[in-house]
């Protein structure tokens, strides 16, 4: 179990490795001079020759790349071109709001994806049909579009919650309770969205996990042994269908926070994701460059501690996995 | 998987089982929903000029824009889906949308498809290193946030249709690789490609007439599936401003505009926004019932 982790942890490190590599050759291809661009247009060929050396451009590209390696890992991500912060102080302050987003909305959907998707596979007939309608379409559902239909509904029309930011203006001055709830009314509907639009993959892929092990022996048996359909559903094919949607919920943590980047940007909601949505709409590329390795890092300990929960579900995988999901 | 049979030959032997093979679409009620709904809005794509007026006339705006759906202007012309704030009609702008999302998300798709046939069948044929390392990069791009990148690209290069394709075509293989490498693996050692080897098809010529063809079924449906993620991923980017650019229309930069007006003009962004849902999951039933119908033991759905 703890080998498996380790190779795994050495598995995400060489993922973000990739990453950082991936950035700085796209960065190269990409159009435009960034000493060109930091100097401005009015500049003399030697201003732009200065920044070249100041950036380190005019060094040869081994060279370049082993420093951005360097700086990244130091945490040297450099100040943004827009705000003129340090890019680490930004991402410092960003990346808990994410975790707490993203967190929660992780836990609310599979509570309620695994409690419908049971209920459909264990009814069956016209609930399960109606359903399937239902967790199809919150399946087919936009996050930013969803969004924006309950910011409509609950902000304009109704005036019950807030729809920007984490916290009221005059958070500062509250105490206690009212603070409390003041962040829970902030939280209420971009944790809704996604919850809501995670709930129809869950809820999908639950029934047919539990579908597939109804028809397995072991349930028979089960049912043969004479114990109640309740438990014979809980104890037996409930936690057994557990096993592929806990895998899924590692594999689905890309999707999650591909999504949460929309609903952040929506939202207003100060984490990681509105952060690179800024940084890409004013070309700042350290904010940028730094949100996206940053991003890699969460969704790659989310996968870790995903596979962590798999291995105390399902004690048989402690020894033999990796390389056999092959056909998934 | 039935029995031995090689589809790949079967199907150039002869095709006038076609119309017996794709009846079960109209019987199948999501099939021929999804089927029956996207073949509509293609045909509106299509169309669009004939169904539709000029999506960007825009004439005596102050009397014409945020009308609501149903109604008619001073110049007697009727709206079906109403205006916007420049006093276009929204349901030309939707159907010349249509063309975009549709387009963008088909040519993605293919981009897909294509490149993760290309993987899958190369790792799968070939074992030893090439495949230990294209396996190992299919990992690696499934486990990278798919919108974070698109955002890095779409924000290092000029934001346009043909920059879309290629990005989400460039993240979007992934999947199709992992499947159709397993079902590489599992077509190479049956009878029918071994005698094909036998008779001495070279390797290309088996993989490319006898062992792809048959391993075409799940890519048919994760191509389905992943159309309406492509779609959806088109209008996000248009959405955040890194897509299509207006005054060009397309559902995402739709929904964008009616953004600002959500409260006297909620129909701008509501309209766009059911087209997409709407032609989502029509590729999502679609792909789950021609799952569904090749494989009735693989219910499962993710």
């Amino acid at each position: 179990m703890t080998g498996l982790l380790l190779r795994r942890a050495m598995g995400g490190g060489a993922v973000v490795f990739g990453v950082l590599t991936l950035m700085f050759f796209l960065l190269r291809m990409a159009p435009g001079d960034p000493a060109r661009l930091l100097v401005g247009p009015g500049a003399t060929a030697e201003q732009v020759a200065a920044q070249r050396h100041a950036l380190g451009l005019d060094r040869p590209m081994p060279a370049q790349y082993a420093a951005w390696l360097g700086r990244f890992a130091r945490g040297d991500w450099g100040t943004s071109i827009a705000s003129g912060r340090r890019v680490r102080t930004m991402l410092a302050e960003a990346w808990p709001a994410t975790v707490r987003l993203v967190g929660l909305s992780l836990v609310l959907s599979y509570l309620i994806g695994i409690a419908v998707g049971a209920v459909q596979a264990m009814r069956g007939g016209r609930l399960d049909t109606a359903l399937s309608v239902a967790t199809v379409t919150l399946f087919a559902l936009p996050g930013y579009w969803l969004g924006l239909m309950l910011v409509m509904l609950f902000t304009y029309r109704a005036r019950l919650l807030p729809a920007f930011g984490a916290a009221g203006l005059d958070a500062d001055f509250l105490t206690g309770w009212a603070r409390t709830a003041d962040r829970l009314r902030h939280l209420a509907l971009p944790l809704a969205t996604l919850t809501l639009v995670g709930i129809g993959g869950t809820a999908r892929y639950v029934r047919g996990a539990m579908l597939d092990v109804a028809g397995a022996q072991f349930v028979t048996i089960a049912r043969a042994k004479g114990l109640s359909p309740l438990r014979v559903t809980v104890r037996h094919v409930l936690r057994n269908a557990l096993i592929p949607v806990l895998t899924l919920l590692g594999l689905s943590l890309p999707a999650l926070f591909s999504g949460a980047v929309f609903i952040e940007a929506i939202f207003a909601w100060p984490g990681v994701g509105r952060v690179l949505v800024q940084g890409v709409q004013a070309r700042d590329y350290p904010v940028v460059m730094a949100a996206t390795a940053v991003s890699a890092v969460l969704v790659v300990l989310g996968n870790l501690l995903a596979e962590a929960l798999v291995g105390w579900a399902d004690p048989r995988t402690a020894g033999q996995r990796g390389g056999g999901a092959a056909g998934r | 998987m039935g029995g031995p049979e090689d589809r790949g030959a079967a199907r150039r032997r002869g095709g006038g089982a076609v119309m017996a093979r794709w009846s079960w679409v109209l019987r199948d009620r999501r099939a021929a929903f999804g089927a029956g709904l996207l073949l509509l809005v293609l045909l509106i794509a299509v169309l669009a000029p004939l169904v539709a007026g000029d999506p960007s006339l825009q004439r005596d705006i102050v009397a014409t824009r945020f009308l609501p759906p149903l109604s008619t202007d001073v110049h007697g012309t009727f709206h079906l889906l109403g205006t916007d704030r420049f006093g276009r009609d929204l349901w030309a702008r939707m159907a010349y949308g249509a063309r975009v999302s549709l387009g963008v998300g088909g040519l993605a798709v293919l981009v897909s498809v294509l490149l993760g046939m290309a993987v899958g069948a190369a790792a799968g044929f070939w074992s030893g290193w090439p495949a230990t390392v294209l396996l190992a990069l299919t990992d690696f791009a499934l486990a990278l946030p798919r919108v974070v990148l698109l955002l890095l690209l779409a924000s290092l290069w000029q934001p346009s249709a043909t920059l879309v394709v290629l990005v989400l075509g460039l993240t979007g293989w992934m999947t199709i690789a992992r499947l159709v490498h397993g079902e590489v693996r599992a077509l190479a050692v049956r009878p029918f490609v071994e005698s094909a080897i036998g008779l001495g098809g070279s390797d290309l010529r088996v993989l490319v007439r006898h062992v792809l063809p048959n391993a075409l079924t799940p890519v048919i449906v994760a191509a389905a599936l992943g159309l309406g993620n492509a779609i959806m991923l088109e209008a996000g980017l248009s959405f955040l401003g890194l897509g299509v650019q207006p005054p060009a229309p397309s559902w995402g930069n739709l929904i964008a505009s009616g953004r600002d007006t959500l409260v006297n003009a909620p129909w701008v962004a509501t309209a766009p926004g059911v087209a997409l849902v709407l032609v989502v999951l029509a590729a999502t039933l679609l792909g789950d019932a021609v799952r569904d119908r090749l494989d009735p033991a693989a219910r499962r759905t993710g």
